[in-house]
């Protein structure tokens, strides 16, 4: 993330291809300045834990484990109480006006539109044994 | 969010409290440069200076912004004091996706706030907060405050003024996101007389996409060709600064204060130069994958033993002439060097650099002494540019009070101005010849940008006059619409008029893309018809003797083909202006 250019290509692509919104916030990829931009940027994204604190913390199970890391989330069991928000620390979690929570679903979407090779899919070390398509988000 | 009609917050400083206005027109005017113009010819009064608390200063973004890449760019629009006329500046950083994302297609700012305050504006906000305590503070010491002052990084933007733009400087500029300007022709005073320190967007919005099979599709296409080697190649690799070798090679670059277009010193500040000596990184405007700022630094010893500070810098082609080889400057770190201490006053780098080009060659000349300047400017000597450019944002005396009004109002008044490097505001980075010099004389943002004249000099050695201003006229009726989208000029290979078309179908504004041609057509009048309603009269511009003695790869200018060219040039503008309002 040091080479970032701070274009948001990557937030406006993962908000379009995956979440449908025209937005920089509902993406599963953030970009701000570290402290001002003379400072450089940093990306506000899912760091595949596992255990996810966030799936720990949803009280629906809308968030469960992701094999390998990072959390699949069915948005049509989530009623918007904001704890998994609170449980990310690092801020991943994106949630709109209504509470609705945004991750990301580790899919590789955003990774061509960036101009600067900044990002990249890797697989986990749970993942490195298995095959996995990337998860559409569940409505 | 498409809609038919314009989305417009009109804030008044006065109360603090403003409107949101929904106003028809997305078919006639597009948005942008042709909004602005609609906005001002609402609000603004051209009867009235451009000082006065019921002029607006204007923000406008276009109907594609943030839905296609390089839709990046925000169009101020206001009276500038330069020329008491109503004027556009043009500037990225995240300030379009911001207004954007606050829903905002534009906003307009009214009246004068009784303290110095500064405005925030978000999909969900609207504050106008005293601030007595920024006022006074340069650019970076405001910007910094003002982020820890209204959270929200990354998803905001960060307009702001100096010390010059306070006291009124018609050079004075509006700092966005730390790295970009709305640069000429004095905004930032517009802002200080509003008592406006500051201006945060906060893009706090969210839309839904539209539905069509085709806009994903075409995004992608254009994603793509935008992104491609040669773009890259031109604007990301060593950027605008490619220009200065290049200049340089052809005779055409301004040289302290325009005595020369060429000289083997300025292999010092070529973009090569500063690309190996002095380029840390790559920035972007939001919503372009391009990043075509190139940031250096500076490294500054403030105290003995090896105490350092350091800045970061951005530089472009025209920084670099206007601050490097007019003041004869030939190192790169010096160039960022004074490109800062300009920047850090709030005043346009441009400007500033050029004016004090002339004052240098006033001061030789005797025309001035120091009782004036106040420091013996010298040519190559930035030190006492620095303390010069202090003088000129602060107005230290009644010299530099007047030179912050414009080169040619000094010139005027002290003499000198056969070699004031005025093209009807401080000349751009060009010295290619005489379709230059016209068009930006007579362009309507004084502007290299407007039309392409630079590169018509270089292409042609014929001089038929005929042809010469068809293409001034056609190249910015092709740009108008680009600046009433707002696309950044950049992306003008890509974004042609079929192409614009096609993307403003793929959102929804079907009718818009029918008439695109005609559109363009008539915002290119409906600008000449405001700008000549404020005074503009292009017949009564005048290009200082300095422009016919220079030398460029094709020989000696022609005084006679300079004259025709402005003569026929200002015929067509009247013409422009005046059908729109039969």
């Amino acid at each position: 993330m040091e080479r970032c250019i701070g274009c948001h290509s990557c937030s406006l692509a993962c908000g379009r291809l995956v979440h449908k919104c025209l937005s920089w916030d509902t993406a599963g990829i953030r970009i701000a300045s570290s402290g001002g931009l003379s400072t450089g940027f940093e990306a506000r994204t899912c760091l595949a834990c596992n255990p996810a604190p966030c799936a720990l913390a949803c009280p629906t199970g809308a968030y469960s484990q992701r094999k390998g890391g990072g959390v699949i989330v069915k948005k049509n069991l989530c009623i918007r109480c904001g704890r998994c928000a609170e449980a990310c620390p690092v801020d991943a979690i994106y949630l709109n006006a209504t509470e609705e929570p945004f991750v990301c679903i580790h899919c590789g979407r955003c990774v061509p539109f960036c101009p600067h090779d900044c990002l990249e899919m890797v697989k986990t070390a749970g993942e490195a044994d298995q095959e996995e398509e990337p998860q559409e988000v569940a409505q | 969010m498409i809609r038919d009609h314009f989305r417009v917050l009109v804030v008044d400083l006065a109360t603090g409290r403003g409107s949101v206005v929904s106003l028809e027109g997305r078919d006639a005017v597009v948005g942008g440069s042709g909004l602005a113009a609609m906005l001002f010819a609402k609000y603004g009064r051209a009867d009235k200076p451009w000082d006065d608390p019921a002029q607006p200063l204007i923000l406008a973004i276009g109907p594609l912004t943030g839905y296609f890449p390089l839709m990046s760019k925000t169009v101020c629009a206001f009276k500038s004091p330069y020329h008491d006329q109503y004027a556009e500046s043009h500037a990225g950083g995240r300030s379009a996706l911001s207004l954007r994302f606050a829903d905002l297609d534009a906003l307009v700012i009214n009246g004068r706030a009784e303290r110095p305050s500064c405005l925030v504006v978000g999909s969900r906000r609207l504050e106008v907060r005293e601030a007595h305590y920024l006022w006074g503070m340069d650019l970076q010491t405001t910007g910094k405050t003002l982020r820890r002052m209204f959270p929200g990084s990354g998803h905001r933007s960060i307009l702001r003024i100096g010390p010059a733009g306070e006291q009124g400087s018609a050079m004075a500029c509006i700092n966005v996101d730390t790295n970009r300007h709305f640069g000429r022709l004095g905004a930032g005073a517009v802002m200080g007389a509003k008592h406006l320190k500051g201006i945060v967007i906060l893009g706090d919005g969210i839309f839904p996409l539209p539905l069509t099979k085709e806009y994903p599709k075409l995004f992608q296409e254009v994603y793509r060709k935008l992104t491609d080697t040669d773009m890259m190649d031109k604007y990301h690799n060593l950027g605008t600064p490619i220009n200065v070798a290049v200049l340089n090679g052809i005779r055409a670059l301004p040289i302290r204060n325009l005595q020369q277009t060429s000289d083997e010193a300025t292999d010092g500040i070529t973009g090569e130069r500063f690309a190996d000596a002095t380029l840390l990184r790559h920035m972007a405007c939001a919503g372009c994958p391009v990043g075509c700022i190139h940031v250096g630094f500076v490294r500054e010893k403030f105290m003995e033993p090896n105490q350092y500070l350091y800045r970061q810098v951005p530089y472009d082609h025209e920084p670099i002439f206007a601050v490097g080889s007019m003041l004869g400057m030939t190192d790169a770190f010096t160039v960022l060097a004074l490109i800062d201490a300009v920047d850090k006053q709030g005043l346009d780098v441009m400007s500033a650099g050029v004016a004090l080009a002339w004052a240098t060659e006033a001061l030789e000349k005797g025309i001035l002494s120091e009782n004036e300047t106040l420091v013996p400017l010298k040519f190559g000597d930035e030190q006492t540019y620095r303390q010069a450019m202090q003088h000129l944002a602060t107005g230290a005396n009644e010299f530099y009070r007047l030179l912050g009004q414009g080169t040619m109002k000094a010139a005027a008044y002290y003499g000198g101005t056969e070699f004031a490097c005025v093209l009807g505001q401080e000349m751009a980075g060009y010295a290619t010849g005489e379709v230059f010099f016209v068009s930006q004389a007579l362009g309507f943002r004084h502007s290299h940008l407007d039309s392409s004249g630079y590169s018509y000099d270089q292409k042609h050695t014929d001089k038929n006059v005929g042809d010469a201003v068809g293409f001034l006229v056609r190249d910015e009726r092709e740009r108008v619409l680009l600046t009433s989208m707002v696309a950044c000029l950049f992306a003008r290979g890509v974004y042609s008029e079929a192409v614009l078309a096609d993307c403003l179908r793929s959102v929804g504004y079907t009718t818009l893309a029918e008439n695109i041609a005609a559109v363009s057509n008539s915002i290119q009048k409906l600008r000449w018809k405001t700008r000549l309603a404020t005074g503009f009269d292009p017949r009564a511009v005048t290009i200082p003797k300095r422009f016919t003695e220079i030398t460029t790869w094709k020989g000696k200018v022609d005084e006679g083909y300079l004259s025709a060219l402005k003569e026929e040039y200002a015929r067509r503008i009247l013409e422009l202006g005046k059908d729109e309002q039969g």
